[in-house]
């Protein structure tokens, strides 16, 4: 009996409803300033899930340690628009002390919203497509496919950096005003995202899930424990995982635009080798590579403590996420689900050996 | 096969070992559940200075929201990176912050209230330093911010304050081209330190220049300032380069400074690539009788790490050295090394952010007030007996009157004076006063 409550009670639906419960009472219980932080640890989270359909358990578990890129790009592009709504046209300041007087042809096309969220969700998307084609289809893969990963994170940072009369360089993109002739920083507006961000995790979720669940994700596994073998089979894994890396780029994109709207600035610190590697953090420590649900605990969970810690003891915070970390590492081998899951595993034993000694007392 | 080998592992194992894995856990959670029970402490505490607010007027709400009736402090926000790599710098600024907020509150503080610092940790990064911002102006209500260093980290927080209608005091010299209504500024304008430097060296050093920074907004800014100056003067520009910070290869860039051979390297280079810089330059034969450099973001703290027999004999353009004779700097150095220990030293950047307390106080006291609308209006024209000089709050842009000073670093670290203004210089951040500059704020006035 007790057993079946236990399930129960950890079964993926309740921990999916439970999640969501919280998320939709959030606003009524947190201020203006915690709801805009959940916010942006929602944007993390859903990054998260597109790393985890890279990494975790499908695609021969290609780990990219190149993802702040592609939440960059989106980010990027969602601030070229406000920042040309906040001058009104006009060129940002930036430009105008590096010596130029026209907007340049690549901002052009940032002029317009819809043109920019789409781009925004596009450019990530046909970066990664190039790398991930080019690099599957010649069989790079494992640690090899890393190191690319994290060396396009330095080239694109430098360039981004070195050409400060277009991205703002160091200081990156702030100052932002309108969306949709809407006050971004406005109290309402920033809910408004708050609910956004809310709809399009649960959209993106429920879509990854979809895909994993189906034939899709069959073929992806297929891939991950025998690679040759699907080749031999007549499937194209190269297809597929540059489909899964373009897909979870894109994917990046969507939660840096979201990021930058809610927090109001995006710059080079945000998409460098450290938040990368983050990022990766977020969905090993959130746990169970693989379960989707794992990296959205793991990313509001990380980033819960990282504030947390810094408001509480500014000197000394980073040692304390230290600890935290090597904690989870070294106790929760399998991350935070894990610990769900490892009880869950706990009760069955007991009720399993339970059974054995009743089995004995029998005889 | 291997799940159920697991299992069998699970039901072997002994009942003290499991009893040692369910400790462990429960340690975890207990962190966690505490935690979380801490942030929501935090969060609560906050919340209950402030009613009960509705989504309509808690804007308006923090605009009104200053801490002069929660009782018997005033929270003041210090926001500094005390980790990453700008924490170095930084945390000698947080340090002379608090002292001056030590001795205010054993003067007995502001409006009869002591001052109550929140630290926060901007950790480097400019989105934390608009969300650190954010939590203190939201979440604490402090009366004022003081913080940043660097200028992605003041660009970062600008929206924020100016959202918010908060207040913030800036303690470093940077680049001009901006005079937020929620910002003081109280490190120098270009006009204050950048344009006497270049109009001291053409007089008494030479007229062929270098450009070397840093590649970001300040040097790029600074420079653009600097040519158009050095243009209408006649001067000549041989060279122009920037390395990204952090930098630290210098071989090309001197062998390229060696080869045109100029009077003076102006020098705009920041953080860990000045060591880099002067120790490969000393290393390629080049002293300071050859060629001469005069650095911006060089202090006293930063010569500790360059070493001092490596820069001696170079120039820097601040308005404060460690020997800057005020009977307030006396007051002033001696009260930091009592503080910090002997070895401390104090800069520019140090005491701006050491007086810039002072001032708020100042103003604060003259509003009667810590309303941010009150404070601002009462600051014009507030002066204080700073360590560098007398310091004056101009009205129309909310940076500080303040004397430039051009030094040249002994061989001991400090730095000594070669010449000064005759009076405290109005601060002009467009560099509106000088035709030259015509093209250049004109283009950014908008």
């Amino acid at each position: 009996m007790q057993n079946t409550i236990y399930q129960k009670l950890l079964s993926n639906k309740v921990i999916f409803s439970l999640i969501f419960l919280i998320l939709l009472v959030a606003p009524m219980l947190l201020s203006d300033f915690r709801l805009n932080l959940l916010g942006k640890f929602l944007a993390f989270a859903i990054l998260a899930i597109g790393l985890d359909l890279l990494w975790g358990g499908y695609t021969g578990g290609v780990l990219s340690l190149g993802h702040g890129i592609y939440f960059g790009l989106g980010a990027y592009c969602m601030a070229m628009y406000l920042k040309l709504e906040a001058t009104g046209g006009a060129i940002p300041d930036f430009m105008a002390w590096s010596g130029m007087s026209e907007l340049p042809l690549i901002w052009i096309p940032f002029q317009y919203p819809i043109l920019a969220i789409l781009l925004g969700v596009i450019i990530p998307a046909v970066v990664a497509f190039f790398l991930g084609y080019l690099t599957f289809r010649n069989r790079i893969s494992g640690v090899y496919f890393t190191i690319l990963s994290q060396a396009l994170v330095i080239v694109v940072v430098t360039l981004f950096i070195g050409s400060q009369n277009l991205t703002g360089g160091t200081s990156g993109l702030t100052n932002f005003e309108t969306l949709f002739g809407f006050h971004i920083n406005a109290s309402s507006t920033q809910t408004a995202f708050y609910w956004i961000t809310v709809f399009i995790l649960g959209a993106v979720f429920f879509f990854s899930r979809m895909l994993v669940k189906g034939r899709f994700g069959k073929v992806l596994i297929g891939i991950r424990d025998g690679e040759n073998r699907m080749r031999f089979l007549g499937y194209n894994p190269s297809a597929y995982k540059t489909f899964i890396y373009t897909l979870s780029a894109a994917i990046a994109g969507l939660a840096g635009m979201l990021f930058v709207l809610q927090v109001g600035i995006i710059s080079p610190t945000m998409i460098g080798i450290i938040p990368s590697i983050e990022m990766v953090l977020w969905v090993a420590l959130g746990g169970g590579r693989g379960t989707l649900i794992g990296p959205i605990i793991g990313a509001v969970f990380v980033n819960t403590a990282k504030t947390g810690f810094s408001e509480s003891y500014p000197e000394y915070w980073t040692y304390f996420l230290g600890i935290l970390f090597v904690l989870v590492v070294v106790f929760l081998p399998n991350g935070l689900t894990g610990l769900f899951e490892k009880w869950n595993e706990r009760r069955k034993n007991k009720n399993v050996s339970n059974s054995i000694r009743v089995e004995k007392s029998v005889s | 096969m291997l799940v159920y080998s697991y299992k069998q592992n699970n039901i072997e194992m002994g009942g003290k070992e499991m009893r040692m894995q369910n400790l462990f856990y429960l340690l975890i959670v207990g962190l966690l559940t505490s935690f979380m029970v801490a942030c929501s402490a935090v969060d609560n505490a906050a919340n209950a200075d402030q009613p009960e607010e509705t989504e309509e007027n808690a804007v308006t709400d923090n605009i009104e929201g200053s801490s002069e009736d929660e009782g018997d402090t005033i929270k003041v926000g210090i926001l500094h990176s005390l980790s990453g790599t700008m924490a170095i710098s930084e945390t000698s600024v947080q340090q002379a912050e608090l002292l001056a907020i030590k001795e205010i509150n054993e003067n007995g503080g502001v409006l009869g209230k002591q001052l109550e610092p929140v630290i926060e940790d901007g950790a480097s990064d400019w989105p934390t330093f608009a969300e650190k911002a954010k939590k203190l102006l939201q979440q604490d209500n402090v009366a004022t911010i003081f913080g940043g260093w660097t200028s992605a980290s003041r660009k970062a927080m600008l929206p924020v304050v100016e959202e918010n209608n908060g207040l913030l005091f800036y303690p470093v010299q940077y680049e001009g081209m901006e005079a937020s209504p929620n910002i003081f500024y109280t490190g120098a304008a270009p006009n204050q330190q950048i344009v006497p430097a270049v109009n001291w060296l053409l007089e008494n050093r030479g007229d062929s220049f270098f450009l070397l920074g840093s590649d970001y907004v300040f040097p790029r800014t600074a420079n653009a300032a600097i040519k158009a100056q050095l243009n209408a003067e006649g001067a000549e520009i041989v060279g122009e380069e920037y390395t990204p910070l952090g930098h630290t290869d210098y071989n090309t860039v001197i062998a390229k400074i060696k080869s045109e051979n100029p009077d003076v390297i102006f020098n705009t280079l920041n953080g860990d690539s000045n060591v880099a810089f002067f120790k490969q330059l000393k290393d390629a034969g080049v002293s300071s009788e050859n060629i001469i450099v005069l650095s911006v973001s060089v202090a006293e703290e930063e010569i500790k790490g360059i070493g001092a027999d490596v820069i001696e004999g170079h120039l820097t353009s601040w308005n404060y050295y460690q020997t800057t004779d005020t009977p307030a700097n006396e007051e002033f150095v001696a009260n930091y090394k009592a503080e910090y220990g002997e070895d401390a030293v104090t800069a520019d950047p140090i005491e701006a952010g050491y007086f810039g307390v002072y001032l708020w106080a100042k103003a604060v006291e003259k509003a009667g007030t810590t309303e941010v609308d009150k404070v601002k209006e009462a600051a014009k024209g507030i002066t204080f007996e700073a360590p560098n000089g007398t310091v004056i709050i101009d009205g129309d842009n909310q940076h500080v009157y303040k004397t430039v000073r051009i030094g040249e670093v002994q061989s001991d670290g400090m730095i000594s004076e070669l010449w000064h203004s005759d009076e405290a210089i109005k601060p002009d951040p467009y560099l509106k006063e000088y035709e030259w500059a015509k093209d250049l704020s004109e283009s950014l006035a908008e």
